[in-house]
């Protein structure tokens, strides 16, 4: 029964939310919009488990002094400096704290990560773009015009090379994404009859 | 000399034009003809929604777009009873002879729009003189439908598509030989494992920032208890840090079972899968500190991902690790090829599961999406002729509607 009951619910939900696609009564609607409430209620539970996994692993970090043990106390020292700047009797989300821990040390750390995306997309392009193989020259080929459409000084070349990287992208490029994307289609009704029918059991944790 | 007479006059002269305008203006309005009614009104209920609206049809007013008694728009009139009171509902523009009356199907929000209640509309047409009534007509109920006519191709592939895959299903469980062709990503999960093992380092696996309703991210999880049985066999660590606290808890159940199914659950360290953050970037910072304090030997992304895709597979190949990944996020593929050894691409990713399982009733399903393919191949061509031949039900077969 411990696993018949799983499989069962999932069957049952599976059924209703691929049927719930083809009736658009507001019954169906409205039973739907219920579900969705309370996947968004076992989220907020489930964050209280995810908040306390990452207290027990860093906790424990720290009491073994594993290496590298200090950055788990400015792990703590952040979750929790903001969850107590964020108390409504110490001003809330628009205390001077909480605002200025918010404006002035998380949003420029998160654009900072963001920012390395530029310097990680010039280290890859410079590894995929070395001319080994045929198919490698016609990446770089194909790459250097698409680049070069965006450069004021080709004069009518410019435009020529506009043409051609337009041609690239919607039609080889374009070709390839739909045929990636059709896979995609597939695999995703495939992989949802084989949850509903319960013969894809990996995320009940068992083969 | 003095100018006060003459302002006198000059500003008595100025309200008597005024007044005089106004006057005429007044007479204007009142002598302007009111603009002939709308004809022939019908209201239907909307076909194929939820039951809160109706279609609103008209004939224009004959002084439509014409001469002095032109019409300005129309006003949508609806009640409870033919007698009325009626209220007004839309004020639509000239020229136009249809609109759509319809609501919400939340009885407390001030658009809700009752189904299965009778109403009775009418439409006038106005101008500056004032509005002409249509007949009523009523009564018209707005209905919810069972079956949505405009998602009949949808039906029928999934229907096709379902009959395939129990069909190769019943063929493998029955013995039958299917071929499926190797992929490297897949065959390189164990030599990636074994890697772990002789460098005496561990395996990060990353599940992506998708939730457990992503597709991406059940087929993850297969993988993953395949993953954990391997290590657990081989004796090496995996690290497991998550975006989504739902898919923490069903990963640690995942690994949990895998230890258990290799023989050995006492190795499981209840430390190795957790949350780190639900911060997209702020997840990146997290896991590119693991790989380059703890140099894993291997790196496994396979999920949903988004931007953070080249941050965390460039810092993986500067920490010198092996990689294999895999999404069905198209965007995010060709940084994946770039910087990992091992690529799954797009539906790969799912079929990962039977490749690595090898049971006959998973391998049944990968046949069942070739044969999708070769249909939707099939099509394509049919389709491609058909618009050369300017055959439109041909493509209409496949129109789906709202």
């Amino acid at each position: 029964m411990k696993k018949e009951i799983p499989l069962l619910i999932v069957f049952v939900s599976g059924l209703f939310m691929a049927v719930q696609f083809f009736v658009p009564h507001s019954t169906s609607e409205k039973i739907y919009e219920f579900v969705m409430e309370w996947t968004i209620i076992i989220g907020i539970f489930a964050l209280a488990l995810g908040i306390w996994s990452l207290i027990r692993v860093s906790v424990n970090r720290i009491r073994r002094r594993t290496p590298n043990w200090q950055y788990s106390i400015v792990i703590l020292a952040g979750m929790f400096g903001m969850v107590i700047f964020g108390l409504s009797f110490l001003g809330g989300v628009r205390s001077y704290m909480f605002r200025h821990f918010f404006d002035y040390v998380m949003i420029p750390l998160h654009a900072t990560m963001f920012s390395l995306l530029a310097f990680f997309i010039a280290s890859a392009a410079f590894r995929a773009f070395r001319a080994r193989t045929a198919l490698a020259t016609v990446l770089l080929l194909s790459a250097l015009i698409l680049m070069l459409r965006f450069n004021p000084y080709l004069g009518p070349l410019g435009d020529q090379d506009a043409a051609l990287a337009a041609w690239i992208l919607n039609v080889p490029n374009l070709a390839a994404k739909r045929a990636i994307i059709i896979g995609i289609g597939l695999g995703i009704v495939a992989t949802a009859l084989k949850v509903i029918l319960g013969i894809e059991r990996g995320y009940m944790g068992s083969d | 000399m003095n100018m006060k007479p003459i302002v006198w006059v000059v500003a008595m002269l100025l309200l008597a034009a005024g007044a005089w305008a106004q006057e005429e203006a007044v007479t204007d309005t009142t002598t302007m003809t009111l603009p002939a009614p709308p004809t022939n009104l019908r209201v239907f209920d909307i076909p194929h929604d939820h039951g809160h609206g109706v279609i609103v049809e008209w004939t224009l007013s004959p002084d439509d777009g014409t001469g002095k008694n032109d019409v300005v728009g129309y006003r949508v009139y609806r009640a409870d009873s033919p007698g009325g009171p009626f209220e007004l509902r839309q004020t639509i523009p000239m020229g136009v002879d249809s609109t759509s009356d319809w609501g919400v199907k939340e009885s407390d929000s001030p658009d809700y729009y009752p189904n299965n209640k009778d109403f009775y509309y009418k439409v006038a047409a106005y101008n500056d003189g004032g509005e002409t009534d249509s007949d009523v007509f009523g009564p018209v109920q707005a209905k919810g439908q069972l079956f949505n006519p405009g998602k009949w191709p949808v039906l029928v592939a999934v229907v096709l598509f379902t009959i395939f895959m129990l069909y190769f299903i019943f063929r493998a469980k029955r013995g039958a030989e299917l071929y499926i062709r190797p992929l490297a990503g897949i065959e390189a999960v164990d030599e990636a494992i074994g890697r772990a093992t002789e460098m005496g380092k561990p395996i990060l696996y990353i599940l992506g920032l998708g939730t457990a309703a992503d597709i991406a991210t059940i087929a993850s999880f297969t993988i993953l208890g395949r993953v954990a049985k391997k290590v657990a066999e081989y004796q090496t660590s995996l690290i497991v840090p998550c975006y989504d606290p739902i898919v923490m808890t069903i990963a640690q159940e995942t690994v949990k079972t895998g230890y258990y199914n290799a023989g050995r659950p006492d190795a499981y360290n209840e430390d190795s899968v957790y949350f780190l953050t639900n911060q997209q970037f702020a997840y990146v910072g997290g896991v590119n500190g693991i790989m380059l304090r703890e140099h894993p030997a291997t790196n496994l992304y396979l999920g949903k991902f988004y931007a953070e895709s080249l941050i965390l597979a460039e810092t993986g190949a500067v920490a010198g690790s092996i990689q294999i990944s895999g999404t069905d996020e198209v965007t995010q593929i060709p940084f994946f090829v770039v910087a990992c050894d091992y690529t799954l691409i797009g539906e790969e990713l799912y079929a990962a599961s039977a490749y690595l399982g090898r049971e006959p009733v998973l391998l049944g399903t990968l046949k069942a999406q070739d044969y999708g393919k070769a249909i939707v191949i099939l099509c394509i061509i049919l389709g491609t002729v058909a618009a050369i031949l300017n055959w439109s039900w041909f493509v209409d077969l496949f129109h789906v509607g709202q």
